[in-house]
């Protein structure tokens, strides 16, 4: 029951029945990592997303001859990754752990059953996952512009 | 109206090419008051003119203090300038921060790149009521860490109230957020009595107050410090009209609810 | 001030015209008219009433103006030429300051030019309504109030319409309706040329105690009022004249409007319409040093909002395209002006119509845009 709180109180959760949380929550279980952890790694298989609940997570790409460059920083409240949605059902980017963090992982793969089970489920689900990935997309394109370097301040 | 002389006292880089100035009239004599948001006009000697935000409340002694960013001329002059230069100041001119209405409310504060320095003095003025005020929280993002300004203080305020930082982008000594301002801003949940304030450039704006309208703050609490060619500073050069208002003298800090209907006109 | 009693004015005899013009130039005054120079009727320094245009006139439409000789001798049977009394009151281009760089010590030495006691012959209602307005641009305690003050006006009032003139539609004429010092109206028909004279100040008063007046008479006022009537209804049933009165939401409404494309595939965004705009009151700055680099100064002058760099923002100019330039001038002159000064900023003299390269009539855009929202 206390998962099926910590979802509840959850924007990302929002409105939805409790027959759908307590759904969810069944597919889903505490996990904590140590900084420097990964939450996933790009090629291998993404099985789960995260809700973070304290902690801050990066999404990294890996250069052979510079290591990681972080791209994007994910803290309390977001959630990290939807590649459990769609085939290949891979990561694309490494998620690791920048500080310790707290998480409710939650198994893409047996969602994903329930989703085919009950598209209406399935739709919810996609439409929220939707709303944040058009949100994250927005803050990359404006990471992308560069707002910064042409810019005097407001009245100067 | 004439610029009056002053000198520069002490000369701050913040990085390369950004500068904070303290100034101070030769004879010590103190200097017209200014309120948070206002600005003077700082002529780089026969370069020209430009508008600069005041950007700190202290040093309290009455000396005026201001980031520049080396963009053109005049602000390459300014940026130029060592203590014991002179600079020629008009002002303050425009109107600032409504500092009047923020008393016991929640006060959201997102700055990005050099709009932080206008909001300066604000944050100042209200940590010296922090107790009688409700929260605050800023939100600061940048385009690199080495581009993010007044760093020591920034660490101070951090302990008083919640600041997040974040940067388009950084290499792995950066420990805090990477990311644009409003995907620090976007898990947030602000009370219903919260007063926002905004300033950096105007494409972050934009999206910044899309933000907030979408976490239902209502146009009138929410505050922006607008930008535009100011020559005169005193509204009878035109240069700065945005619609029916002069940025200069209506401005540069506007309420959204009374601007909402010209912010999305384009080329305005 | 105002004396709108016509049983007050004086009858002046054509031919002692000068007399009054003499009369201010005693009073140590520039007398500044209408003189005809370049084939165009401007305002100039006048030192005798043959400097004035007599039996000139001018022929004005769009995109188009040519002075015209009169079938008769009238000296103020001419209408708004390419100046306005903004030259005088609005110079085109002072000094500001200098400054002065020594030893780390920076000085700015301000250059105040004393206001030159001037006389303005000929000013149109219009012209006065535009006086009106800078003057509320500038506020009370500016240089230009300054020398406002210290002009002596000597007002006209309009016999003749130009085909170009929409002051009906701006409720800025013809009859002058504003504060003179003196108001003239010409009376010119085959049998006699005079006219009627009155005062609207104690300085006009001390003018008109020099000038060889005699008593007007009734045939007189009826002479006057029936050439004042002749241009009202030219004005009313002209093709400019418009219903003004809800400019300021239209333009409001019509941000995004297709007529501004259209407008924009002609307009050149040469700036003629804001220089001989009389109410157009935007500035630069320009700083220069010398090659000592010790010595600076501050000028200003004109600006347009149709240049490139008028909206200059570090990086580029807000108003890149024609069309907003457009916008703006026109939006600002019948909508946004209201909200910063109370007032139209467009007092129907037409000179934005007559000086238009391209022959845009603003009287015209406005229908343009009136059509676009309703179809």
């Amino acid at each position: 029951m206390a998962l099926v709180g910590s979802l509840t109180q959850h924007p990302f959760f929002r409105g939805m029945t409790m027959a759908d949380l307590q759904l969810i929550a069944a597919c889903g279980a505490r996990k904590s990592f140590a900084a420097g952890d990964y939450l996933g790694r790009e090629g291998h298989s993404a099985d789960h997303f995260y809700l973070i609940l304290r902690g801050q997570v990066s999404i990294e790409i890996y250069f052979p001859e510079r290591g990681a460059l972080r791209l994007q920083t994910l803290s309390d409240g977001d959630i990290a990754g939807w590649s459990w949605l769609f085939p290949p059902y891979r990561w694309r980017f490494d998620l690791r752990a920048q500080t310790s963090v707290d998480t409710i992982a939650l198994d893409g793969c047996r969602l994903r059953a329930e989703c085919d089970r009950d598209p209406r489920l399935g739709y919810d689900l996609m439409q929220r996952f939707a709303a944040i990935m058009t949100d994250r997309l927005q803050a990359t394109r404006l990471q992308l512009v560069d707002l910064y370097s042409h810019h005097a301040g407001a009245g100067s | 109206m004439m610029p009056r002389p002053l000198s520069v006292l002490h000369r701050v880089e913040e990085y390369p090419g950004t500068v904070t100035l303290q100034l101070g009239a030769a004879d010590n004599q103190p200097l017209p008051a200014f309120l948070p948001g206002q600005f003077n006009m700082l002529y780089a000697f026969g370069c020209g003119e430009v508008p600069i935000s005041f950007s700190s409340m202290a040093p309290a002694d009455g000396r005026y203090c201001h980031t520049i960013k080396t963009l053109g001329a005049a602000t390459g002059a300014l940026t130029k300038l060592r203590p014991g230069d002179s600079v020629g100041v008009r002002g303050p001119f425009g109107h600032g921060w409504p500092v009047a209405k923020m008393a016991g409310r929640d006060v959201i504060i997102i700055a990005g790149g050099l709009g932080l320095a206008p909001l300066r003095p604000v944050i100042q003025a209200l940590l010296n009521e922090l107790n009688t005020t409700g929260n605050m929280r800023l939100f600061y993002g940048a385009r690199q860490p080495s581009e993010l300004l007044y760093r020591d203080e920034l660490a101070q305020w951090s302990k008083l109230f919640a600041v997040q930082t974040t940067v388009d982008m950084a290499d792995a000594r950066w420990r805090g957020h990477i990311g644009n301002v409003n995907s620090v801003l976007t898990p947030s949940m602000f009370p219903s009595n919260s007063i926002a304030l905004v300033c950096g450039p105007e494409v972050m704006m934009r999206y910044a107050i899309g933000e907030l309208l979408k976490k239902q703050l209502p146009p009138e609490a929410i505050y922006l410090s607008m930008e535009r060619n100011m020559k005169c500073a005193t509204g009878h050069c035109g240069h700065c009209q945005w619609g029916p208002q002069f940025v200069c003298k209506d401005g540069p800090v506007f309420c959204y609810r009374d601007i909402q209907d010209w912010f999305h006109i384009r080329e305005l | 001030m105002m004396n709108n009693n016509p049983e007050e004015s004086y009858w002046l005899a054509a031919d002692n015209l000068d007399h009054l013009i003499q009369a201010l130039r005693q009073t140590g005054r520039q007398v500044i008219g209408p003189t005809l120079t370049d084939g165009a009727i401007v305002y100039d320094r006048i030192d005798a009433a043959e400097d004035l245009p007599q039996g000139w006139t001018d022929q004005q439409d769009k995109g188009s103006y040519r002075v015209a000789r009169r079938s008769d001798n009238a000296y103020f049977g001419y209408n708004a030429g390419p100046h306005s009394w903004k030259k005088y009151l609005h110079p085109p281009r002072r000094q500001v300051f200098r400054a002065v760089q020594s030893n780390d010590a920076l000085q700015f030495v301000a250059v105040d030019e004393p206001a030159q006691a001037m006389a303005f012959l000929g000013v149109r209602s219009c012209e006065l309504h535009a006086m009106t307005i800078q003057g509320r641009v500038f506020g009370a305690e500016s240089d230009y109030q300054n020398r406002r003050q210290h002009s002596f006006i000597v007002a006209v009032t309009c016999t003749v319409a130009a085909p170009t003139c929409f002051c009906t539609a701006m409720h800025t004429g013809p009859e002058v309706t504003l504060a003179y010092d003196l108001e003239l109206t010409e009376v010119i028909d085959a049998q006699q040329h005079y006219f009627l004279v009155r005062s609207g100040s104690d300085e006009g008063e001390r003018i008109l105690s020099q000038l060889p007046l005699t008593a007007s008479t009734a045939q007189h006022h009826a002479q006057r009022q029936e050439a004042v009537d002749r241009v009202r209804q030219q004005l009313e049933t002209g093709p400019r004249h418009f219903d003004s009165s809800d400019l300021q939401s239209l333009l409001y409404r019509n941000y995004d409007s297709e007529a501004w494309d259209a407008i924009a595939e002609r307009c050149l965004s040469c700036a003629n319409c804001t220089l001989v705009c009389p109410t157009c009151f935007c500035t630069t700055e320009i700083d220069t040093t010398d090659l000592s680099g010790q010595h600076a100064e501050r000028w200003q002058q004109w600006d347009s909002c149709f240049n490139a760099d008028f909206s200059y923002l570090h990086g580029g100019s807000v108003r890149t395209s024609t069309r907003s330039r457009y916008r703006q001038w026109m939006t600002h002159k019948l909508a946004t002006w209201h909200d910063q000064f109370g007032t139209s900023g467009c007092v129907g003299c037409g000179r934005c119509i007559s000086w238009c390269p391209v022959g845009i009539d603003i009287t015209e855009e406005i229908n343009a845009i009136r059509k676009q929202e309703s179809s």
